[in-house]
């Protein structure tokens, strides 16, 4: 079968279903190239001017996010940011959704989303210390989401598990919107020195470019132009764009980066992975960093498959793949240093002058386009947005009727979004490499930094509830949740990067959702002063024409600057004080107890005191530091119901409380709340702390039983009765 | 070139806890029909012409590396030759 | 002591070995290829945990023909110590140097976590430091770890007290809940469970400590 000539693609508009608009394409033959693209060419333009890679319909609304602080070393534009944290160190992380994929199927693609967030890490030299991930799937009552989760974690296990990085924390919820198009967030932190650190550039006539990893092969083409398009029944279909990973390569790939970046810098300039839109998207972004041209001979690509074209093998998102930009004289050295980790490593092209991406196929040019027009001419999009219907200007809230406090109470802690994930992040290795030391199911999974006394806190949090009701509001609590469960740990907020999942940005109310949202969460950002130091985005998240909530997903990472300051949310022994810091108001919409009793959610949030917020942050953290407090868990979902119990369960321990709130107002979610425990002798020092802003509660008790006392009623449960609720409701499910 | 077909079960004494899964998940497509899965290994080797004693060399690959005896069997078919 | 870290292509927790021994006994500890061929000055051998050539085939199948085992081999044969774990002991039954197979957990899915273990025998080079029936506790994470013999092989591990650890309940559906087990000399353990990465309190435990030490122990008072 012989391709289109540029003819055809112009008549028959092939450029369209590549995702190419027709002002686009003519954009590029009219005013860019003076004349028709081939094949080859359009299919590189398709990509690289596709959402996934260009970011053209979300700029705008992206360049909202502050991304600067005094601890920076880089932001958004590397393969990822760039934290320093003291003593030479630094930090680098991100997140990145695999989304698409996933659905489609759903263990290779969440595997190679773990994959390819890894390489993003170790790409810039650093050593992956932490994996975390961030899901959404349906409701968990039909078989199909049942397969969903099950493959899901298996690949982000078996992905993880493999390479040796633990997962230390994450968050899986399931609501109805996600079930034909599930979320699959992925994040990896990367610990480096920061003199280190490796730009992703190719720079200077002459110099090699290298190709180093697995062969090529037809898998995953188009899979950037597949992540940036709706999904409908019809392209379930759609197989073949999906890659496939090989954890055992990526180990050796990782190794290999990372020494050779650290102990051989003089040989490299540049190090990129080929992530999406593979070997175009990486080289080309190579080069136009440094304003240099670049030719590539195709012949030389290592190739899995018989007869590929040039336009397969730019396209080609096979994974574990990965370039170099090299200096010629030590060309020999890089070929043998790779060989001895038996990955293949072959030269392919070298940098120009002449500032043209150049591609040469069984001896033919098969490219030849400005270098720019790739990355810098990507049109930019300004969409409009209006304002749903179902956002009202009116914040009243909703009045839950509680006919069973005992029955309410069990059915929080069973709900799918508040049960124990046990069952699933049981299969993730979270221990591997020896320095974790809050493991998954606390409010952040913490790794220390051996041979210093530093760790590292971190959180991936997003409520696509909140945010659906009050894009606004629910923005700004994405980040405080996660920014409250970093503080809860010890540590101190540093940064953050994203994941903004939302549908077709055409739409102008799906528009508006992105826009408020972004808008809330760089508004907290920066009060808080923590920057976005990277992220993805992830749009046209639709099936059949139905949009997901919109689900921007915050992953937070803090430092703990000693590890003695490490807690977690467990009760630790009978007898110490409950309290509560931080007021209670009457906040149910969008809240777990609306959601249960009417079965959605609706009506706008509260607005938010963000001085409150923060001003309770800084006692939590300065609590912790005097170490007065022996556990703290942040309040979210569930209110407190949710955190007491959580709290309980660790260490099989039982509360006795009584409280000046309702019993519906234990279900209420304000925000800038967390549930503290202090040793009975400190009650006057922690009060002192604390000001007028709290109320003690009660004690810890190892009676097996939590007691509570309201306003309005009393109610004993038992400990075995409250646990099963929590524990099984998970495994109960799937099985 | 001589090709190998070599197929690897696990022994009957073996709990097939693969097999079992992919039952159940055939009993979710509502094949309830289906009363047992075992899952097993297919391998394809090509030779050279130039083996002495081709089932020596096949054996000892099975037993040295392709099956573990502890808890799989083996067989296998030599297809003759293929261009 | 001079340890060897044995490391193969995908293995994984080869430096959580090497800190065990550096900073929890404070001996002598060096990583060596799968290429290497001697292990000559070497006073006790560790397979790492991992996923060595990516479990192809088998876990520890691939890795079962590299070229060191042939001197893991002899060594053994001589009786010096050698610990695997985990993918270290998957290997230790592939190459023969101890009965049976590890294979899938009987839920059919990887588990990491805290387990409780008994100490059936105290009586050798890597336990003595433990207490008889001592109830410890120490990670696993494994997705094929139930070991599986027939039942003429369990008769003779019993016989000769060759199992040295046994899960307090049934984590991945093993044979007699088996977690440990050494060859009938005594001087090659293996073992699912991680006890390289229960060295430290702050890592939720330091029950593993005593195997390292009773090791060490032991060969002090060989040299002495």
């Amino acid at each position: 079968m012989s391709e289109p000539t540029p003819i055809q693609i112009k008549e028959d508009k092939i450029y369209k279903t590549w995702g190419l608009s027709e002002a686009e394409y003519s954009f590029i033959s009219e005013k860019i190239l003076g004349r028709l693209p081939n094949y080859t060419e359009t299919g590189l333009y398709s990509v690289m001017w596709s959402e996934h890679c260009s970011y053209k319909n979300s700029k705008k609304v992206l360049r909202k996010l502050p991304n600067d602080s005094s601890r920076v070393l880089a932001g958004p534009g590397e393969d990822a940011g760039i934290i320093d944290i003291g003593d030479d160190q630094a930090v680098v992380f991100k997140a990145e959704s695999h989304n698409h994929p996933s659905a489609v199927e759903p263990y290779q693609g969440a595997a190679t989303g773990v994959g390819g967030i890894i390489r993003d890490i170790f790409s810039m030299g650093a050593t992956p210390i932490a994996l975390l991930n961030s899901l959404k799937f349906g409701s968990l009552d039909n078989n199909q989401t049942k397969h969903l989760v099950k493959e899901v974690v298996a690949g982000i296990g078996g992905y993880g598990n493999c390479i040796g990085i633990p997962t230390i924390g994450g968050e899986i919820s399931f609501e109805k919107c996600y079930e034909k198009n599930p979320l699959v967030n992925a994040m990896c932190i990367g610990l480096l020195d920061n003199t280190q650190f490796k730009h992703g550039q190719a720079s200077g006539n002459n110099n090699l470019i290298v190709y180093v990893g697995s062969t090529t092969g037809r898998d995953g083409i188009h899979g950037a132009t597949f992540a940036s398009d709706e999904f409908s029944n019809k392209k379930k279909k759609q197989r073949s764009a999906v890659q496939v990973g090989n954890p055992f390569i990526e180990k050796l790939l990782m190794d290999a980066c990372v020494e050779i970046i650290q102990e051989h810098s003089d040989w490299i300039l540049g190090v990129q992975d080929m992530g999406a839109a593979g070997l175009v998207s990486s080289t080309a972004e190579m080069a136009s960093k440094t304003k240099s041209g670049l030719m590539l001979n195709l012949d030389n690509v290592p190739q899995r498959e018989k007869g590929m074209t040039a336009y397969e093998m730019m396209l080609s998102e096979s994974q574990e793949r990965m370039v170099l930009c090299i200096k010629p004289e030590f060309e020999k050295n890089v070929l043998n240093f790779f060989d001895e980790y038996n990955l293949d490593a072959v030269t392919i092209g070298k940098v120009t002058s002449d500032k043209q991406y150049k591609i040469f196929h069984e001896g033919k040019l098969v490219v030849d386009i400005p270098v720019d027009s790739l990355t810098d001419e990507v049109p930019e999009y300004d969409h409009h947005g209006i304002k749903p219907k179902r956002i009202s200007e009116d914040r009243e809230q909703f009045d839950p009727q509680i006919a069973s406090f005992k029955e309410s109470w069990l059915n929080v802690l069973s709900s799918p979004t508040i049960a124990s994930k046990r069952y699933l992040y049981e299969t993730y290795d979270s221990q591997v490499k020896s320095n974790t030391v809050v493991r998954p199911g606390s409010d952040a999974g913490v790794v220390r930094i051996r041979g210093t006394k530093k760790a590292i806190a971190s959180t991936n949090d997003s409520n696509s509830r909140y945010v659906y009701v009050d894009p606004y509001i629910g923005g700004q609590v994405t980040v405080l949740e996660a920014a409250r469960n970093i503080v809860s740990t010890g540590g101190i907020p540093v940064g953050i990067t994203d994941c903004l999942n939302y549908g077709n940005p055409e739409d102008p109310e799906i528009f508006w959702e992105l826009d408020q949202s972004v808008q809330g969460i760089a508004d907290v950002c920066k009060h808080l002063d923590v920057p976005v130091i990277s992220g993805n985005v992830s749009l046209y998240n639709e099936f059949n024409k139905e949009a997901i909530y919109p689900s921007p997903m915050i992953g937070m990472v803090g430092l703990i600057e000693d590890i003695s300051n490490i807690t977690t949310s467990a009760f630790k022994k009978s007898g110490d004080l409950i309290y509560l810091l931080g007021s209670t108001g009457n906040d149910f919409n969008g809240s777990e107890i609306q959601n249960q009793l009417l079965g959605r959610v609706e009506g706008r949030l509260n607005e938010i005191d963000l001085n409150a917020e923060k001003k309770n942050q800084e006692i939590v953290l300065d609590a912790i530091q005097k170490h007065l407090i022996k556990s703290c868990h942040d309040l979210s979902e569930g209110g407190l119901v949710a955190a007491l119990s959580e709290s309980a369960f660790d260490n099989n321990l039982g509360f006795n409380i009584q409280t000046t709130l309702t019993s519906k107002q234990m279900f209420s979610e304000t925000q800038s709340r967390y549930l503290i425990t202090v040793d009975s002798k400190n009650k006057e020092s922690i009060e002192d702390l604390f000001n007028d802003n709290f109320e003690c509660l009660g004690f810890v008790t190892n009676d097996s039983t939590f007691s509570i006392q309201t306003a309005d009623e009393n109610l004993d449960i038992e400990l075995s009765e409250a646990l099963d609720n929590w524990k099984e409701a998970i495994p109960c499910l799937m099985n | 070139m001589i090709l190998v077909k070599v197929y690897v079960m696990l022994k009957d004494s073996v709990v097939d806890v693969q097999g079992e899964a992919i039952k159940d998940a055939t009993h979710t497509m509502s094949y309830e029909n289906v009363s047992e899965v075992r899952m097993g290994k297919y391998f394809e080797i090509k030779f050279d012409n130039n083996s002495n004693d081709l089932e020596k060399d096949v054996d000892e690959i099975c037993d040295g590396l392709l099956a573990n005896p502890n808890i799989e069997s083996y067989r296998y078919e030599i297809v003759g030759d293929i261009q | 002591m001079n340890f060897a870290v044995i490391t193969f292509p995908g293995s994984n927790c080869d430096m959580d070995l090497y800190h065990a021994i550096k900073e929890g006994i404070n001996q002598e500890v060096n990583l060596v290829s799968y290429k290497e061929k001697s292990l000559e000055g070497y006073d006790g051998i560790l397979i790492p945990g991992g996923f060595s050539y990516g479990d192809y085939l088998r876990s520890g199948a691939i890795a079962s023909h590299a070229p060191i085992i042939d001197e893991v081999i002899r060594l053994a044969n001589q009786g010096k110590p050698v610990l695997g774990i985990c993918n270290g002991f998957q290997i230790l039954t592939e190459i023969g140097l101890l009965p049976g197979t590890l294979t899938n957990n009987r839920q059919n899915r990887f588990i990491c976590e805290q387990v409780g273990l008994t100490v059936e025998n105290n009586k050798t080079l890597f336990t003595s430091k433990y207490d008889f029936k001592e109830k410890i506790t120490i990670p696993i994470a494994h997705g094929e770890g139930r070991y599986y013999c027939d039942s003429e092989t369990l008769h003779g591990l019993n016989e000769n007290n060759q199992i040295v650890f046994r899960y307090d309940s049934d984590v991945n559906g093993s044979v007699d809940r088996i977690a440990g087990i050494t060859n009938k000399q005594k001087n090659v353990l293996g073992m699912m469970p991680h006890p390289e990465r229960a060295i430290e309190n702050i890592l939720g435990s330091a029950d593993g400590l005593n195997l390292f030490k009773s090791m060490l122990e032991t060969q002090k008072s060989e040299v002495q």
